[in-house]
């Protein structure tokens, strides 16, 4: 039986201070996320004691890998919703709450792009006329330099590593059809000859090795990270790299959605005999992104040859199999819908992209600067095109061109701005946000699986929450019904 | 394969049946999705950074994950 699957995502932001003179991103992203959190009563840390990124998944670390560093020191925040919130690598970092499904794990991704743009907004309140301090949600600067946005999935630990990296690679090397942000021209050193004009991602120009640690150099395919933040006898938490920051709705969701599916077929064992392994992988990945015709056979290990597209039609159809046989609970209630919404773009990928501009990034992007590109006749090199590349991110309203797009919605913006402060009530996240909303100040720290009470004189009280599904409204809310204080909580918890 | 062949047929299949009477309504959607692309582009250069070029070269990013 597939594990429950608890989801989450990890955006690193683009920051563009400015008129700040020399640029110190990692000051103006403390200044960004302190002018959020000061506007808000209610302040509280986040807690290391838990923290192991270096520990490999395989079960050992590889001679010069380095595990990524942890800044203890930075703005660290956990806010309400049950999200975190930090400056890391240099930028500013917003994390989701755990959620039990892919449209919630939009929802807050959504929440949290709000969160963004209210920071900028404090920001320029708190600053000196003149100042400011601009945010994207994409993952490069068009000069070589790479930030993540990562999705992590709870899997079951006792499924075995060497299977995951087995059957995700083919599925993250082709999934770039329709997660892919859209790029234009190219940062990889090589192209293999090919002239990029365009590409479908953001991220496939950083990819160096198949399997590995690393994060921020030498970037795998498929991360090995053993951190499950919960029991690590019973989980891992799969953390994947490889992914672009989407403001598609549709195409976010089909993202999560997706591969949650698929790491519960692979939890099942349900590909038989089936092994769609590529012979190159990381080739692969940007020969997948440089090809807009999608038509590019890529051969497999075995010596056939596929496009991303076939390969794709055969994990949906193995999907199918496995949904009819086994039902989607294992992914939460959006499990028909990821289904029906997986089969519908791979259709209208198959017969036109181009009638997809409404639901995935790339295509909405491609169709924008083709149109101006045509109206100027304009080359793809012309500088126009580059800033209108960056400003299809771009977090304030006023400038985003995302925002000018007729994107189809899935979710209403009254739900996103209740994400805001509210958390997601079927994980742990809802005892974490419900406990900073009512006993801020006697939660000295918080991270993912504990809370951390100080309750005045006695030692600080550490509350584990080791299971993800655990802690939700439907388990905790009898027990802050009538409850007086922290004091009385742990009483009730007992511990 | 031969099963996803088949699969696939249906679906075509499936959307030929369906394009006799979708194929108006698609087609006025097709010219709406045109003209608001037009309006954009024509809006487009007042919302778009002052200096392309000097916004382009300044966009310089730390390495992240």
């Amino acid at each position: 039986m597939a594990l429950r699957k608890v989801l989450g995502m990890e955006t690193e932001y683009g920051i563009d201070p400015r008129g700040m003179g020399e640029k110190n991103p990692i000051a103006a992203s403390s200044v960004l996320i302190n002018a959020y959190v000061n506007q808000l009563q209610r302040k509280v840390g986040w807690d290391f004691e838990d923290e192991h990124p270096g520990n490999d998944a395989r079960g050992f670390a590889r001679e010069g890998s380095m595990p990524p560093e942890v800044e203890t020191h930075l703005v660290n925040a956990v806010l309400t919703n049950g999200a975190r919130y930090y400056v890391d690598h240099a930028h500013p970092e917003f994390s989701t709450p755990e959620c039990a499904d892919a449209l919630t794990t939009v929802l807050y991704d959504k929440a949290g792009e709000r969160i963004l743009a209210r920071s900028m907004e404090a920001a320029a309140r708190a600053l000196p006329s003149g100042q400011g301090i601009v945010v994207y949600k994409n993952n490069s600067d068009r000069k070589g330099n790479s930030y993540g946005t990562h999705e992590n999935y709870l899997m079951d630990r006792q499924t075995p590593f060497a299977r995951i990296v087995q059957h995700v690679m083919p599925f993250f090397v082709t999934r770039q059809i329709f997660t892919g942000a859209g790029k234009v021209g190219t940062e990889a050193s090589s192209t293999g000859g090919v002239d990029v004009e365009f590409q479908l991602t953001q991220r496939a120009d950083f990819f160096e090795e198949e399997v590995g640690l690393e994060t921020t150099l030498k970037r795998p395919i498929v991360n090995t990270r053993d951190e499950p933040h919960a029991d690590a006898q019973k989980y891992r938490r799969l953390h994947v790299i490889c992914g672009d920051a989407n403001l598609a709705e549709v195409a976010s969701f089909l993202k999560i959605g997706t591969t949650a599916l698929v790491l519960c077929m692979i939890e099942d064992d349900w590909f038989g005999e089936k092994d769609f392994t590529l012979e190159m992988p990381v080739a692969a990945m940007r020969k997948v992104s440089y090809d807009l015709s999608l038509k590019l056979p890529l051969t497999l290990a075995n010596g056939s040859t596929m496009t991303a597209l076939d390969i794709q039609w055969e994990y949906f159809d193995l999907a199918r199999k496995y949904a009819e046989d086994r039902g989607l609970e294992a992914i939460g209630p959006s499990g028909d819908q990821v289904l029906e919404r997986w089969e519908s773009v791979l259709t209208g990928l198959e017969t036109d992209p181009m009638t997809l501009s409404g639901q995935l990034d790339w295509v909405a992007k491609y169709r924008l600067f083709s149109g101006y590109r045509e109206r100027h006749g304009l080359n793809w090199t012309d500088h126009r095109l580059a800033a209108m590349d960056l400003q299809y991110h771009d977090m304030r309203p006023e400038r985003s061109l995302f925002a000018r797009l007729p994107m189809e919605r899935l979710l209403d913006d009254a739900a996103i701005d209740e994400a805001v402060t509210e958390p997601p009530r079927d994980t742990r996240a809802y005892f974490r946000g419900k406990c900073l909303q009512k006993w801020a100040s006697s939660v000295a720290a918080a991270n993912w699986d504990s809370l951390v009470f100080d309750l005045g004189g006695d030692p600080l009280r550490r509350v584990a929450m080791m299971e993800p599904l655990r802690g939700t409204a439907e388990l905790v809310d009898t027990l802050f019904e009538g409850c007086s204080g922290p004091a009385e909580l742990l009483e009730r918890l007992g511990s | 394969m031969a099963e996803r062949e088949l699969k696939k047929k249906q679906t075509t299949t499936r959307e030929a049946e369906e394009v006799v009477e979708a194929a108006p309504a698609e087609s006025k959607q097709g010219d709406k999705i045109k003209a608001e692309l037009d309006d954009l582009l024509d809006e487009i250069d007042e919302v778009l950074e002052e200096n392309a070029e000097e916004f382009v070269r300044s966009y310089v990013q730390k390495g992240g994950q």
